[in-house]
């Protein structure tokens, strides 16, 4: 595939109106961390927005940042940090989607509406993309959303755009809402004997009010893969709740959601508590296994145990979002497997995405399963990219 | 005053035999027909504007809905969808020449789940039934409009309504999992469910704040949070609007979300005083509330922080909730700071854009110059948190003229917003009432955009026109715009 790598918004538009005159597909990239999802696109061309990179500007008191789409995840973490600020929805640093252990860019994140274990307290990407520019498959450029918190003028472009890996357009800058980081994080670890249990506890204290950030259950070989050492100590699977906010406000609410679990727990403390998370952001324990496809479900939460018993093999998964998610590693990468997968999540309601399998899988299957009318799907897609010319057959099949 | 499309004769001359074919298609005592009936269905909560519809039908079932729709698409009737009527831009406005489809009778809880944490209703359903319903067990649905006692869930889907609590716990669109949607062509759409976020296309995303343009919403499913066991409010009086700003902006700058955190200038606190008599500061020139929430060492800890920061920017006067009784009454005054002005005006038009909060006192102060300039009087309520401005313009509409005026000062207030780098509607909609302002804020390729999308969903433009849009081209029109150069093949083209 030829390369291109346009240093300023004037130049892409030229690529894209001149990509769309000739109806020449691009395939469009930030850095390419996330080249694993989503379908192989059928494109001879590649546009990089590696170029388009810097933050616009940043006014912590606002809540607000605005930043080229092509500006590294790094750039954008180095600068909040300064400020004591973050993106809440927890994009993670993955080596899951792509090749290498990259973050990424900002518009690929949104691209792709990542999120990590925060998503059911503090919304997903989508959540806190408030407005952006970009160009549409005609080669125009054009603007939505806004760049304060509030704001509902007009349709919530930012809400379509995130996740729909650059088909409908290609953005060029973009405005996030920031806000303060928690100064403490802790997190209580019971250890259980098995799914049902864990998953109840879970459950049970999401009901209450801990203001619990970040649920999730190991199973016990994955939690024997942890690289914490108290993750690994107690040899079983483990159930786990993270707390963050004020040194007091978490001392208080550990101390209670602990008096609440009945079972016996430990707690984890500022560094331990981050590295695990980190660890289930980035489903770092699933990257050892040798499986061929990786699969994330969205599930309603109560479901998560029955999901997992169903799928789950030889111990290669993990649950956050108190059940909400699955992360499932399965050793048959045949299309046939991946119906199956599909029928056990739509008997409960939710869906099944492919993040990583070999390409002929990608093909074969809807990587991204179609939840609205195709029809309308294609006129969506229509909409903003008549002639089909950005990222074609990335995201569905036809599209 | 704003015009509306040309209506069709051919639809008006139909009525009757339109009442009819609707009445075959519905209980007969759903459709509305009669002059004197059809008069409820007049206006919203945008008063100034009032248009009776061609014919009103109550639909108690999707089923029902699919028939209306079905019905309507085939015949190529205008549809405006209307929860319980209070939309303040006009959002649920009846068309002469359109069916009003008024969702009053699908008003069932129809499930609550608790172990997912949500709850699934039907569109008729008040905002503060849903919170009421799961009170005993201590959860509650966030977003709170001021009129949450009395509009729909539907009616906050379709405009993304906020509250007072959205800065922490954000907008409708923050706080849905799943939607049931009725297409223009009868088709049922459902997305989302009880789980996160979509997997494709976030269709819900985009229906969310549509404002009734691009389906019906027939089922909504909405998430449920637990509420926090403490609650406390500070109401701080301030000798100016900045000294009140500069309190906000520390808040924020020392990494505290506060609940709600609302200001009020001191014509809106002497109406609302003599209104609710809330014990509000009546020699301040700036009010603020704060509220915290979370466990009660939490509480304490971040309330002392906020008082101390509030005596550092000068407050005059300082008060904190010492019960849950005290700290509704600190927030009786703020949630009827609309019908408290309504007592001391006989008319008022409430807007609602959003700046960059650091630019308050600079659109404070050109707000009072235009507020002179054309002699009208304005209170101003404020969600300081994010930015979220609801200048309240005093008119009377039997004086010739003033409403027109009252029109001028908010399209000038709006306009400000969007020149000092913010929007022309927080939390309200664009509606009728901001409609002919969008150019201000978007170029004619960023509403060329949108409207392809509305084509996508509505081909003959059928759902709610003369909403949001100043200009209506034909969808096949839109297919073929191309524009070049920012400029496009119809600039002449009237707007209504």
């Amino acid at each position: 595939m030829q390369r291109i790598q346009p240093e300023s918004t004037q130049d892409i538009v030229d690529t894209v109106r001149t990509h769309a005159e000739a109806r020449r597909p691009l395939a469009i990239e930030g850095s390419g961390s996330k080249s694993g999802l989503g379908r192989p696109v059928n494109a001879e061309m590649l546009l990089s927005m590696r170029g388009l990179s810097g933050i616009i500007s940043y006014q912590p008191d606002e809540l607000v940042l605005t930043a080229w789409s092509g500006t590294p995840m790094r750039e954008i973490w180095v600068a909040l940090a300064e400020k004591h600020q973050h993106l809440a929805f927890e994009p993670a640093a993955s080596a899951l989607y792509g090749s290498g252990n990259e973050a990424g860019t900002i518009g690929g994140v949104l691209a792709s509406n990542l999120s990590g274990p925060r998503r059911p307290s503090a919304g997903a990407a989508r959540d806190h993309f408030l407005g952006f520019s970009a160009v549409n498959g005609l080669g125009e450029e054009f603007k939505a959303g806004g760049k304060v918190v509030k704001n509902v003028t007009g349709y919530d472009l930012p809400k379509l755009l995130a996740g729909s890996m650059g088909t409908l357009a290609l953005l060029l800058e973009v405005t996030v809402k920031v806000l303060p980081a928690p100064e403490k994080q802790r997190t209580v670890i019971v250890p259980v004997p098995d799914v049902v249990t864990g998953h109840r506890c879970l459950t049970t204290q999401l009901r209450e009010a801990f203001e619990i950030d970040g649920a999730a259950f190991l199973p016990a070989a994955v939690a024997a893969r942890s690289g914490i050492d108290l993750v690994r100590a107690p040899g079983s699977a483990l159930a786990a709740m993270r707390l963050t906010g004020s040194p007091v406000s978490v001392a208080d609410r550990c101390a209670a959601l602990r008096a609440a679990v009945s079972l016996p727990s430990e707690e984890l403390h500022s560094m331990r508590s981050e590295a695990l998370w980190s660890e289930i952001n980035e489903v770092t324990p699933l990257q050892q296994a040798e499986a061929g496809a990786l699969w994330r479900l969205s599930v309603p939460p109560a479901s998560g145990a029955k999901i997992a018993t169903a799928l789950g093999q030889g111990e290669d998964w993990l649950m956050d979002w108190g059940g909400g998610r699955l992360w499932i590693a399965r050793h048959n990468t045949s299309a046939e497997d991946a119906s199956a997968v599909r029928k056990a999540v739509a008997a409960v309601g939710g869906h099944a995405t492919l993040v990583r399998g070999p390409d002929s899988l990608r093909r074969a299957i809807d990587v991204f399963p179609l939840e609205a009318p195709p029809p309308l799907l294609k006129r969506t897609k229509a909409a903003f990219d008549p002639h089909g010319i950005l990222n074609p057959g990335r995201m569905y099949r036809d599209l | 005053m704003l015009l509306m499309p040309a209506p069709d004769q051919e639809a008006i001359n139909d009525r009757e035999r339109i009442a009819a074919e609707l009445a075959a298609l519905l209980p007969p005592a759903s459709v509305i027909a009669a002059p004197a009936a059809l008069k409820a269905y007049e206006t919203d909560a945008l008063t100034a504007y009032r248009q009776v519809p061609l014919v009103a039908v109550l639909p108690a079932s999707t089923e029902e809905v699919v028939r209306v729709l079905r019905y309507c698409h085939q015949r190529k009737l205008k549809v405006v969808p209307r929860g319980s009527g209070t939309s303040l831009s006009g959002g649920a406005l009846p068309l002469a020449d359109g069916v009003l489809v008024g969702l009053g009778k699908l008003n069932r809880i129809l499930d609550i789940d608790f172990d997912n944490r949500c709850a699934v209703v039907q569109p008729g359903v008040t905002n503060l039934a849903i919170s009421h319903a799961v009170a005993d067990r201590g959860f509650y649905y966030a977003p709170d409009p001021s009129s949450q006692i009395a509009c729909s869930i539907g009616g906050n889907v379709a405009e993304n309504s906020g509250g007072v609590h959205c800065l922490k716990y954000g907008l409708t669109t923050n706080n849905m999992l799943g939607l049931e949607v009725v297409l223009i062509d009868g088709e049922v759409m459902r997305v989302g469910g009880r789980h996160f976020d979509a997997a494709g296309y976030d269709l819900m995303g985009i229906l969310t704040g549509s404002e009734g343009l691009l389906g019906v919403v027939t089922e909504v499913t909405v998430r449920l949070l637990k509420r926090p066991p403490t609650a406390r409010a500070l109401l701080a009086g301030f000798a100016s609007s900045e000294a009140a700003g500069e309190a906000v902006a520390a808040v924020i700058a020392a990494g505290i979300i506060p609940a709600g955190m609302e200001m009020m200038d001191k014509p809106a606190v002497a109406a609302v005083e003599a209104f609710v008599h809330a014990g509000y500061p009546l020699e301040a020139e700036a009010l603020l509330i704060v509220e915290l929430d979370g466990t009660a060492a939490e509480v304490d800890e971040l309330m002392a922080r906020v008082k101390a920061i509030a005596e550092q920017k000068g407050a005059t006067s300082l008060r904190i909730s010492q019960s849950e009784q005290e700290r509704l009454v600190f927030w009786a005054g703020r949630k009827a700071a609309f019908p408290a002005v309504g007592r001391i005006s006989p008319d008022y038009l409430c807007m609602d854009g959003t700046i960059p909060r650091g630019q308050l006192p600079l659109v404070l102060t050109r707000m009072a110059e235009l507020s002179r300039q054309l002699g009208l009087r304005i209170a101003n309520v404020f969600h300081a948190g994010d930015g979220n401005l609801h200048p309240l313009i005093l008119y009377d509409a039997n004086k010739p003229g003033e409403l027109d005026t009252a029109e001028r000062l908010g399209a000038e207030i709006l306009k400000l917003c969007v020149e000092v780098g913010g929007v022309l509607t927080g939390e309200h909609g664009v509606g009728i009432e901001k409609r002919d302002l969008m150019p201000t804020m978007f170029n004619e390729i960023d509403l060329a955009q949108q409207m392809r999308l509305k084509c996508a969903f509505d081909e003959h433009q059928l759902l709610n026109p003369g909403k949001v849009f100043p200009t209506l081209h034909r969808c096949a029109e839109m297919g073929a715009m191309h524009v070049s150069g920012g400029k496009v093949p119809f600039p002449d083209l009237p707007r209504f």
